[in-house]
């Protein structure tokens, strides 16, 4: 069971350990749009990490540079101690990165439980170096279903879930991977206040096995609620960064809110 | 089913096929028979791109005559060494040619294989119509390649004579319909392993959502380079004996429009999601094909498959074993 949620700490003998996620100098642009702009952010392993930022502020754009989605131009992005700035996604995600899309995207001609079945062949299986049996397949599939609720589902479309369900799969499918870090793109956007309620304790359930998670979050409820460390992006530049509670109050983050 | 057995039992229905053929004696049916098998490998290699991928090749013509042209090539080399090598070859290379059809079916294979990865390489970022379009562009280039190649005929054509008879077959025709019944055994044994593998889960998530795979640990680019060269190399094999069938080849006839559109439209009207369905698709669009030909005219051909892709993809656009699952209740493979 343990296996399901992140590995343990491997912490350097010398000196302080690295951070889980480093990020340097991180640039993006798109044309002549600055999506990123010379971002700085180290995260320690098993951190809960809010990141806000008005619509548009490059938010999903520093996730698809950390997934691999995106290839960043400048600057460098290092996990665990080595960079994978450049390397495919795939390769990030046998590393422990794994993220879920703002938009739920699941394998729509396969069944839920094969959806989960994907990254355990091929993150999970690709990292130990063997192929799970399939009586594997299905103990480790039906383990994360549970985590989620979603064990009664295993043989539905993903088209016959509900909204909530969907992202419930989602996050689930990310978890199948076993993270060392775990990006969740707006995972709440359109749920119910108790719906929201309900990922938050998932996350926060994930984080307690020693998964660092990074949300990123429009409901600020939902954020207060997860957040140790809380990240404000606007324009693709860092502008605080810090204790949530200081972090709301501080004068550059709510001009970037209200406007002055 | 185990592969294994599944493969035992294909051979075991290939030789009671022939054995049938032969008993009824007449060698007309080994003709039309072969027609119907290389479409059904045409479409199985057509769908492990086209149907389990997503990617939609409009260059199958072009593949299959990579295999033609192969044979062709290492013909002509046999029928006269004495152009091609030096002097002091001459001895080795006699051991070595003419070769013999199965050696030439792998070497069509190999070189297709390879084309297709190259392809594969060249256009791994385009998707949908970009993809086809630049498929399409691909036949039309190695078609422009052969008739500027003398060697190979150029827009002349070529002759291959193939032996009149040949030992426990008997006529020439058996032997090809018997190399191309092995080709259909590969052809289905291999679609069904990649189906049920771990590759077959890769190709079904690159054709779903293909950033989704990427982050769920798949590694698409080099599955989508796996499935581009075993769709190639199995064109290639499936074109390679054609020669032999049809004895004179020009252009025009190697990369034939009808390969295209049959490889698209057999898989679709068959269903595109298991080994069954190009299977299925090929055998009655071919038959039909074989029938009509006979029967009415051989130009109403491509019309048929053109109303039948097109009725298809309206009305029952999972192909027939898509009805078949949705009358039975069943979605699981068969």
């Amino acid at each position: 069971m343990s296996q399901i949620m992140g590995q343990p700490v491997t912490e350097d003998a010398d000196g302080p350990a690295k951070p889980l996620l480093g990020i340097e100098q991180l640039g993006k642009r798109f044309g002549g749009f600055v999506a990123l702009d010379t971002v700085d952010l180290a995260v320690p392993q098993g951190q809960r990490l809010g990141l806000i930022g008005p619509n548009g502020s490059g938010k999903s754009t520093l996730v698809n540079c950390i997934s691999g989605t995106l290839q960043n131009e400048t600057g460098s992005v290092a996990f665990n101690g080595e960079r994978v700035d450049g390397m495919p996604a795939h390769r990030r995600a046998r590393l422990g990165l794994a993220r879920s899309f703002q938009l739920p995207r699941p394998f729509r001609s396969m069944t839920v439980a094969e959806n989960i079945r994907v990254p355990l062949i091929y993150t999970v299986g690709a990292r130990a170096g063997f192929h799970l049996t399939s009586s594997e397949l299905e103990d480790r599939c039906m383990e994360v279903l549970s985590l989620v609720a979603l064990q009664d589902k295993a043989g539905k479309n993903p088209f016959d879930l509900t909204q909530v369900e969907m992202r419930k799969l989602e996050l689930a499918r990310a978890m199948a991977a076993e993270p060392k870090l775990l990006i969740a793109d707006e995972s709440m956007a359109g749920l119910s206040h108790s719906e929201v309620e309900d990922i938050v304790a998932l996350l926060i359930r994930m984080n307690e096995r020693g998964v660092t998670i990074i949300m990123i979050e429009h409901i600020m409820r939902a954020v207060m609620a997860f957040s140790q460390r809380l990240v404000v992006l606007v324009s693709g530049r860092k502008i605080a960064d810090g204790a949530p509670a200081d972090v709301i109050k501080d004068e550059d983050v709510v001009r970037a809110y209200l406007g002055t | 089913m185990r592969t294994p057995l599944f493969t035992s039992i294909l051979i075991l229905i290939a030789a009671a096929l022939y054995m049938a053929f032969r008993y009824l004696g007449n060698d007309y049916l080994f003709f039309a028979g072969y027609v119907v098998l290389q479409y059904i490998v045409i479409a199985t290699a057509w769908n492990i791109l086209g149907g389990y991928c997503g990617y939609v090749n409009f260059g199958s013509a072009g593949f299959f005559a990579i295999g033609v042209y192969c044979t062709i090539f290492f013909y002509n080399i046999g029928q006269s060494p004495g152009d091609v090598f030096p002097d002091f070859m001459l001895t080795p290379m006699g051991w070595i040619f003419p070769l013999p059809l199965p050696i030439l079916i792998v070497l069509g294979g190999f070189f297709a294989g390879l084309v297709g990865l190259g392809m594969g390489y060249l256009t791994l970022r385009l998707r949908g119509v970009f993809f086809a379009i630049a498929t399409l562009a691909l036949a039309v280039v190695l078609e422009t390649f052969v008739v500027n190649w003398p060697f190979v005929g150029g827009s002349r054509g070529a002759y291959v004579i193939p032996p009149e008879n040949i030992p426990v077959f008997g006529t020439f025709i058996q032997y090809l319909f018997v190399l191309m019944l092995l080709l259909v055994v590969l052809a289905l044994a291999a679609a069904r392993l990649i189906e049920r593998s771990r590759l077959g889960v890769g190709f079904a998530t690159i054709r779903d959502d293909e950033l989704a795979a990427e982050t769920c640990g798949v590694p698409t680019l080099r599955l989508k380079l796996v499935a581009t060269a075993v769709s190639g190399a199995l064109f290639g094999m499936a074109g390679a004996p054609f020669p032999f069938y049809i004895g004179y080849v020009e252009p025009n006839s190697a990369f034939n429009l009808s390969y295209a559109v049959n490889a698209i439209a057999m898989p679709m009207i068959g269903g595109t999601t298991t080994w069954i369905g190009p299977m299925i698709g090929a055998l009655l669009l071919s038959t039909l094909q074989q029938v009509v030909t006979v029967t009415i005219s051989s130009a109403a051909n491509l019309l048929i498959t053109g109303l039948l892709l097109i009725g298809f993809v309206i009305l029952a656009p999972k192909g027939l074993v898509g009805l078949w699952q949705g009358w039975t209740g069943r979605s699981a493979k068969p």
